[in-house]
């Protein structure tokens, strides 16, 4: 079966949710993942969006995650401060999904710029939720293209905290997040190991440890045992392209 | 204290309606009633400092337009999305500097104009994630000298922008990240209907919008629908906004579009994508804005240039909440 590398990073991202996990959904990919999950493994997902909605049950694509669509049959809608102070900050969101121009080793994140801070080479859209969604989700998620400049060994800016210089500099931090678990790339699949380094854990069919060396900006490990993942159903791929993103507005191409 | 903007003036008879406007207005000494044009005239000033509210939804583009169109200059334009409203005012020469906490056009890219203007250097900024950027707001809608947030770990917002500071809780000792308030000089909200007086009721996604209102030294309130009092007091928990707080009531139907008002009109996504190329060339942007803002007079000839067909794909079949009974007491 023929998919996308969109696709691919898609569908393994929708399997790493679990039924009733409260997600706080980004846009792009995350947003096809999470609206994935929900039609298939994951009926009980609770979709919450930075814009204050809670219990979304969109019935179109959302392009942003303040579309009309959330709104509509969605459990509650709160203002901007409640979503992150009584939501985020308090503990009750099990999921978040961070995306970023950089990964580094240890599972920071800049989405913020590329070069000086003051005089951008390049200026990205900055945190919005993400430092804080980082910091207090539970657990977090990386949907991300495996390429050698999006994983240096150190990003040029923390937007948002992974394991910092290391696993015990996190917790040393006081963060009451667990931090990155997992990096789905078009090749296969980052996570931390004991000091909080990412390695690579899983391979897509077809994809080799070299390639994910290739492209990776520090000595890339492998885990013990590296998994091959399942490729994508032709019932995943129905449901991305009928019915979430029948433009192919995030999934076409790549 | 003068506080209520002069009567709105008759507008031609070219243009399409606008909303209704009840018999007694004029007569109320609290109608605050007056066209979006004499309240930008009135309140936005050069080197104001402007939050134009709404988190995606509600965005008021009707009065970024207005402002561009008066020629505003050296403005600070605070909002936690900056979105197409503040690329445009960008690009149209209306702002000195950004305050922002997500700089991209939602589930489209890349914010062009102000990314290129920051990148150039032309464009001074200063920057938050959404929690401190609401924070700000809430300290300064609650006459608080700053917030505390938990620490985040990620240092370097922290330290890029002097604004944040750590202080030590007074019960714990533990370390508290903060951040001061924000009352910006003038906040507009769009709401989906109000009274003359500016009472607001809002629903769908509330974002920051009584955050803004409380926390600005004035407030410009578009509204879709100008409703009688008695509506307003029919259901007295969706009022977002009170009376007191406000200085202008716009009747300004369609305000937000490409923003959307829920329940109103939707969302025009296919002009966010659109947006994304017509901003990647200066002479295309200068063009869109020669034709949308400075050759339209106000929003309702803006509305009826989008046409039928972009009518048409932005409205939205009736979904009803069911009725709440507060009791006859």
């Amino acid at each position: 079966m023929n998919y996308t590398a969109s696709e691919l990073m898609t569908v393994n991202a929708a399997r790493l949710l679990r039924d009733g996990d409260r997600v706080f959904v980004g846009v792009g990919l995350p947003n096809l993942a999470c609206n994935l999950a929900m039609r298939t493994h994951a009926p009980n997902l609770v979709m919450i969006y930075e814009a204050g909605v809670i219990g979304a049950r969109p019935s179109r694509l959302p392009l942003s995650i303040g579309d009309p669509t959330l709104v509509s049959g969605a459990c509650s809608v709160v203002g901007m401060y409640d979503i992150f102070s009584l939501y985020l900050q308090r503990g009750y969101v099990d999921v978040g999904f961070l995306g970023g121009a950089q990964i580094d080793r240890y599972g920071n994140i800049n989405a913020t710029v590329i070069g000086d801070y003051h005089q951008p080479k390049v200026r990205l859209p900055g945190s919005g939720g993400s430092m804080e969604i980082a910091a207090w989700a539970n657990r977090c998620y990386i949907i991300t293209p495996h390429q050698k400049r999006r994983f240096p060994a150190r990003v040029d800016f923390r937007t948002s905290a992974g394991f910092l210089g290391g696993r015990g500099e996190r917790e040393a931090s006081g963060v009451r997040g667990k931090g990155p678990q997992a990096v789905v790339t078009d090749l296969g699949i980052l996570q931390p190991d004991e000091s909080g380094e990412l390695v690579l854990t899983a391979l897509h069919p077809g994809a080799t440890l070299e390639q994910a060396q290739a492209n990776t900006g520090w000595p890339l490990r492998a885990a013990r045992q590296v998994q091959i993942t399942e490729p994508p159903t032709a019932e995943e791929l129905r449901i991305l392209r009928e019915e979430l993103d029948p433009q192919g507005i995030y999934l076409k191409g790549s | 204290m003068e506080k209520h903007p002069p009567p709105a003036k008759k507008t031609s008879a070219a243009a399409p309606a606008p909303a209704k406007i009840p018999l007694w207005y004029n007569t109320d000494m609290t109608n605050k009633l007056c066209s979006l044009t004499e309240a930008i005239a009135q309140f936005v000033h050069d080197g104001d400092t402007i939050y134009a509210a709404g988190f995606t939804h509600l965005i008021p583009f009707a009065a970024g337009h207005e402002i561009i169109r008066q020629g505003r200059k050296n403005l600070t334009l605070a909002r936690a999305t900056p979105d197409l409203i503040y690329d445009q005012m960008v690009a149209a020469g209306c702002a000195a500097k950004i305050i922002f906490s997500y700089i991209g056009n939602p589930g489209v890219g890349s914010l062009r104009i102000v990314r290129a203007e920051i990148e150039a250097g032309r464009l001074a900024w200063e920057e938050y994630s959404h929690f401190s950027m609401i924070s700000r707001l809430q300290a300064g809608a609650a006459g608080l000298p700053f917030m505390p947030m938990n620490p985040t770990a990620a240092g370097d917002l922290e330290r890029v922008n002097p604004n944040y500071r750590r202080v030590k809780d007074p019960y714990t000792g533990r370390e508290v990240v903060t951040v001061p308030p924000l009352n910006p000089d003038v906040a507009i909200v769009h709401v989906q209907r109000a009274d003359v007086h500016g009472n607001a009721h809002i629903w769908g996604i509330i974002g920051e919008q009584k955050e803004a209102a409380f926390a600005a030294q004035h407030v410009i309130l578009t509204a879709e629908e100008i409703v009688d009092e008695a509506v307003i007091r029919s259901d007295p928990n969706r009022t977002v906004i009170p009376d007191f707080v406000v200085d202008a009531v716009c009747p300004v139907p369609h305000c937000a579009h490409p923003s959307y008002t829920q329940g109103y009109y939707d969302r025009d996504n296919a002009f966010y994508l659109e947006w994304d190329k017509i901003s990647e060339s200066p002479a295309e942007t200068q063009r869109w804005l020669e034709e949308w803002v400075f050759d339209v007079r106000d929003r309702a000839e803006y509305w009826h240039k989008l046409g039928e067909e972009v009518h048409r794909r932005l409205s939205v079949r009736p979904r009803l909440s069911h009725p709440v009974n507060y009791g006859d007491y």
